[in-house]
């Protein structure tokens, strides 16, 4: 069991609700892609399963162990068997992007080792690898604020890919890339689990990317999961009332939400 | 004030304007006082005869005192004001810098989630900036007078009493920094299970090395001021020299001694910016 979640819910101090009664587990090595409206709860999902946010209610279980109740030794070696990919990249701008990729085994490193790379890159081959993955070993040796947005997405991706976690978070890894780009990075995630065995859960905007590279589609809406089903089983009809707009904002064009995605149902590389 | 519109709308007024409004007052109606408390009368400065007072003290300032032989004790009274401020800081840097480091809630592994801990860790923080109150409230000279007794006239005990002051100010400050930054590149980190060293050098240093540097040429700055004071009382370098001039109404030696400070803040500006530039 990757992660078992039960009737987790969570209050944040303002007193908002994100979660609220979400069942939810996993096997070790499946791939799972989480998809929904804005404030659906997807993040604050991600944030619990990543053992960073305890909730207010529920049980969680993460790669075997229960976070809450782990001393804080055992968490920390526990937080340092997940990666997590940030919706904006956590990067030091003044860090180089070798650092910045380094920075994802801190966890697994002693002291003297994270404080000796500072000076000297200890896996220079290892980082450039990772961004090779990406298409970014050219910058290995910039500083991250020369990049761009799309770039430093990826800086993040890389630092994941190398730290070679056992559950692998993704929370809107490619909200700032291109769709080919994003489809080759959602690409390299998914090899990672591949190669790896490590669970993938993803948060995504992009449903055609979802049921794509995705066997498993979970739907949140308003704090809790609508639906919970293989890319198959996702019809047109759940992604409308899935998306479907609460009155909040004015729509701007009056047509369905599923419209504009319909063509990711037709294309021929769709499972 | 207030346009009809917003009168007629409660959606569109602004729901903090009374809070400010009474919080400007609550700052006149306590800082009048405080002038009034202080005797701040500054036209006092102008009444009869004082300004002449001022004007005989300051024409005894120049010319400012060229001789050789002064220059030899300014040169070496100078050496010893540098060392006394450097020595002081580098020492408050080892007493502040980990006293920051424990303080700072930038760096708390125990609030994510929250986790396990967070009692000790309270704890623990707030011992820390105790300490760091303790260092800071007693004035470098109180210090550097008891210190004087303990190990003799000299600059020995003006490193001491500085050390000890601007190691409360330096850690205060330092923790101050940490948390202002953008703290989410350090909590990502100790959400990835790094340790709390590397997670200030990999996530918080690159953002704030800059501010803590400045700081840190600032109280260097400050220790050289603050060493002339100690000097009054016997810690030697370009306080007792001033002393000495003062007590000899010697104008011309204290102007010689006023432009030596001028030209060490000068060098403390520029060392700062160097060093902020090579830090951007």
């Amino acid at each position: 069991m990757s992660f078992a979640l039960d009737a987790v819910g969570v209050i944040h101090p303002n007193g908002q609700r994100a979660l609220a009664g979400v069942t939810l587990s996993a096997r070790d090595g499946e791939r799972i892609a989480v998809i929904g409206p804005s404030g659906a709860g997807k993040t604050t999902l991600l944030r619990v399963l990543g053992a960073a946010l305890r909730p207010t209610e529920g049980e969680v279980q993460v790669l075997d162990a229960k976070p809450w109740q782990l001393p804080a030794a055992a968490l920390k070696k526990l937080r340092a068997r997940i990666g997590t990919v940030h919706q904006s990249p956590p990067i030091a701008p003044r860090l180089r992007v070798v650092t910045a990729v380094l920075a994802g085994r801190l966890g697994e490193w002693s002291t003297l080792r994270a404080l000796g790379s500072l000076f000297h890159p200890s896996d220079i081959a290892g980082a450039h690898e990772a961004l090779a993955r990406l298409g970014l070993e050219e910058r290995l040796f910039e500083r991250c604020d020369r990049l761009s947005g799309g770039q430093l997405q990826r800086v993040g991706i890389a630092r994941v890919l190398y730290q070679r976690p056992a559950l692998l978070l993704a929370d809107e890894p490619v909200s700032a890339l291109d769709p080919t780009l994003a489809d080759a990075a959602i690409g390299q995630l998914v090899a990672q689990s591949e190669s790896t065995g490590a669970t993938l859960i993803a948060s995504l905007h992009a449903v055609d990317l979802a049921l794509r590279w995705f066997p498993r589609i979970v739907g949140m809406r308003g704090g809790g999961v609508m639906f919970d089903l293989t890319a198959d089983q996702v019809t047109p009809e759940m992604l409308d009332a899935l998306y479907a707009s609460e009155g909040g904002v004015a729509r701007l064009q009056p047509q369905p939400a599923g419209a504009a995605m319909e063509p990711a149902f037709h294309r021929p590389d769709c499972p | 004030m207030s346009t009809p519109a917003a009168i007629g709308n409660p959606a569109l007024r602004d729901p903090h304007a009374t809070r400010r409004l009474a919080a400007w007052a609550a700052a006149l109606a306590i800082a009048w006082p405080m002038l009034s408390l202080s005797e701040f009368k500054p036209w006092a400065l102008f009444g009869s005869g004082n300004l002449a007072v001022i004007g005989g003290f300051l024409a005894g300032f120049f010319p400012p005192d060229g001789s050789p032989a002064f220059l030899a004790l300014l040169f070496k009274a100078t050496l010893e004001t540098l060392a006394m401020a450097t020595a002081g800081t580098a020492l408050a840097l080892l007493i502040g810098a980990p006293l920051g480091f424990v303080t700072t809630r930038a760096l708390s592994i125990s609030r994510i989630g929250p986790g396990p801990g967070r009692v000790q860790a309270g704890v623990v923080r707030q011992a820390a900036r105790w300490l760091l109150m303790v260092l800071r409230a007693i004035p470098e000279i109180v210090w550097a007078l008891l210190f004087v007794r303990a190990l003799g006239l000299g600059p020995a005990s003006g490193v001491l009493a500085l050390a000890i002051t601007y190691g409360g100010m330096l850690g205060k400050v330092y923790a101050e920094i940490l948390e202002s930054a953008d703290t989410r590149p350090a909590r990502a980190l100790l959400e990835g299970g790094s340790g709390r060293l590397a997670a200030l050098c990999y996530g918080l240093l690159p953002n704030t090395a800059q501010e803590l540097a400045s700081y840190t040429v600032y109280r260097w700055e400050c220790a050289v001021r603050a060493s002339v004071v100690m000097g009054f009382v016997g810690a030697g370098g370009l306080g007792q020299l001033m002393d000495q001039s003062m007590k000899m109404l010697n104008g011309g030696e204290a102007s010689s001694i006023l432009l030596v400070f001028l030209a060490l803040v000068l060098l403390a500006d520029l060392l700062s910016s160097a060093l902020r530039r090579l830090l951007a």
